[in-house]
């Protein structure tokens, strides 16, 4: 690993005043993954803040504003912690079971909220020095678009990235209507809906979301909803537990009656961000619930993809995956 | 012993080497002990081929101690005075910036019963706890370990009385070559309060489920223990193990010694293979 600076801060605001002073600085949380990439000469910073002492990591009810009655995340509040507290639990198991079924018990005692949307992503390609990667190093092309691109996109690449966005975490945020609290440079707070947070390749893969440098993720809020008895996350790996997503779905429906009032799907191990299926979503809408329907949704929404050479298998699995979700989460989201 | 090697001529880096390896006094594991007195029993010259040869890992394996926050070597970039407290004692370092909690447990402290794997958080075999939670060493900077409480699988034991955990591991034979298990084990001994305090898995059937105490089935053991890697494959095993000191009830070991029975059956069986 290469010699860094290493920096204690006091509060916030001295955090984001460090990290934007240093284009070459990075925030310090868990550590999980810029750690393993530091090790792997991946990422070359010169400096890391540590925040890990700093106090965002409560969770509690949004008491005010847009997302009232929702529940608020603390940005450096660990995995664990999140996926386990009574609100999440109770209200917004989607959540909890998607940050269950990512990394291992201990990686998620260590990682935090904010970093869980800040990692990177496990395309071999990008880990490996050797190879070209317009993320890691822009203009040296992509390795995977015609190499071994089993785990790749199928939705939304770039002739310069096909990498995708590995958390589990994120695809039940994004199915949730999430919001990311920001404290920007200037002192003064923003906040990014979940589904701008990400950011599709272009021909900027190296920018893997829209925060700027100095930025700090202070909270995640989750508006109020009514799916909490009907969601689910389903997740296909190559091993049963500790793997990354061949394909992921959070699937959350509000029925009415025999009608579906509200669903929201979302992909994960498909594209360069957490993919929110919005063709299925708008097909199921108004729709009974019934399997016939969910496949067609499924159809629907896999008919968009465009797979690369060895990972077509995606396409059916998808389908698949997102009816096999959705028939979860009418039977209560119970495993 | 230091007039014989120069006699040699050795290089600088060789003479540092061999400085280092012969005049260190302070306490030494068994097994820096032997390598020491193996060296100091052979002659210079075989010491120092041994020298060159070693040059490569001697930074991995040679017992260099870099004792305390004064006598802080000129190795260190990045200084951070760290002060933490690992298996109930004090201890105060000076860590390079870039030094992991694992190679600061190992290589400074000398508890080398947390291993290196993979050094990358993908096998466990590093595992320890930190106020009261299973994490990865291997993943922790020893700089962000300021006032934390850290325990090993050395601190596990009471005097000689093994932990319920490590007891267990050995009545079920929970590993084979032994290299994952100081990780195996830390982690085990947190699920235990995990399970406890009622926590959540990815197989766990109802998460909306008010939390209390669960009561694990294998299913549960196994997901819950998949961030510890045993190449060796004694899951069934360590499965076994943790079974036992979470129910507090007897499991049935999957293997026994042979009794005066067994012998028989089989030499009886080894007989029968020659004659035929």
């Amino acid at each position: 690993m290469r010699p860094f600076k290493f920096t204690k801060v006091n509060d916030a605001a001295n955090a984001v005043q460090t990290v934007a002073a240093n284009a070459n600085s990075k925030f310090l949380a868990g550590g999980t993954n810029i750690l393993d990439l530091m090790k792997e000469d991946v990422m070359r910073p010169d400096e890391l803040v540590d925040v890990t002492r700093l106090n965002l990591t409560q969770i509690k009810t949004v008491s005010g504003g847009v997302n009232k009655g929702g529940v608020s995340i603390g940005g450096l509040g660990k995995n664990t912690d999140a996926a386990n507290h009574p609100l999440i639990r109770q209200n917004f198991p989607l959540l909890t079971q998607a940050i269950l079924a990512g990394a291992s018990a201990q990686i998620r005692n260590m990682a935090t909220n904010g970093g869980n949307l800040n990692q990177r992503t496990r395309c071999s390609y990008f880990y490996d020095v050797a190879m070209p990667c317009n993320k890691r190093e822009p203009g040296t092309g992509c390795g995977a678009l015609e190499g071994i691109n089993r785990m790749h996109a199928v939705f939304g690449w770039s002739n310069d990235c096909v990498a995708v966005h590995p958390s589990d975490m994120c695809v039940a945020l994004v199915a949730l209507d999430a919001v990311v609290k920001v404290q920007g440079t200037d002192g003064a707070e923003r906040s990014i809906p979940f589904i701008d947070y990400h950011r599709l390749p272009g021909n900027t893969p190296q920018k893997d979301n829209n925060l700027n440098q100095g930025e700090l993720i202070t909270a995640i809020e989750i508006p109020k909803n009514n799916f909490s008895d009907k969601s689910y996350y389903l997740k296909v790996r190559d091993r049963a537990s500790y793997a990354f997503a061949l394909v992921s779905v959070a699937a959350a429906l509000e029925i009415n009656g025999n009608k579906i009032k509200q669903a929201r799907v979302a992909m994960g191990g498909v594209a360069h961000k957490p993919w929110r299926a919005t063709e299925a979503e708008k097909f199921l809408t108004g729709k009974e619930a019934t399997e016939a329907n969910f496949k067609q949704a499924a159809e629907m929404e896999m008919k968009q993809a465009k797979p690369l050479e060895y990972n077509k298998f995606k396409v059916e699995l998808g389908k698949r995956a997102i009816v096999r979700a959705l028939m979860q989460a009418m039977n209560g989201g119970k495993v | 012993m230091e007039d014989e090697s120069k006699e040699l001529k050795l290089t600088d880096d060789e003479q540092e080497l061999l400085t280092e390896l012969l005049n260190d006094s302070a306490k030494l594991s068994e097994t820096g002990k032997s390598r020491r007195q193996f060296l100091r029993n052979v002659s210079a010259a075989s010491a120092a081929i041994l020298a060159t040869q070693m040059l490569a890992e001697q930074k991995i394996v040679a017992y260099t101690p870099i004792e305390n926050v004064s006598g802080a070597s000129s190795a260190i970039e990045n200084g951070v005075k760290v002060v933490m407290k690992v298996n109930g004692a004090e201890k105060s370092l000076n860590v390079d910036s870039r030094m992991t909690l694992l190679d600061a447990l190992r290589e400074r402290l000398e508890l080398t019963g947390s291993k290196k794997g993979c050094d990358h958080g993908q096998c466990g075999a590093c595992t320890v706890i930190i106020e009261g939670r299973r994490v990865l060493s291997c993943l922790t900077l020893a700089a962000t370990c300021e006032g934390k409480e850290v325990t090993t699988i050395e601190g596990l034991a009471k005097g000689d009385a093994l932990h319920p955990m490590q007891a267990a591991f050995v009545k079920h034979d929970g590993f084979q070559c032994g290299y994952c298990t100081p990780g195996q084990i830390c982690s085990a001994v947190a699920l235990l309060s995990e399970a406890k305090n009622g926590e959540a898995s990815y197989v766990t059937a109802d998460v909306r489920a008010k939390a209390r105490a669960i009561q694990l089935s294998d299913d549960e053991i196994r997901e819950r223990m998949s961030g510890n890697i045993c190449r060796c494959g004694a899951y069934p095993n360590i499965v076994a193990a943790i079974k036992e000191v979470h129910t507090g009830k007897d499991v049935a070991q999957t293997w026994q010694f042979a009794g005066e029975t067994g012998v028989a059956i089989f030499e009886n069986a080894e007989m029968n293979k020659e004659g035929a």
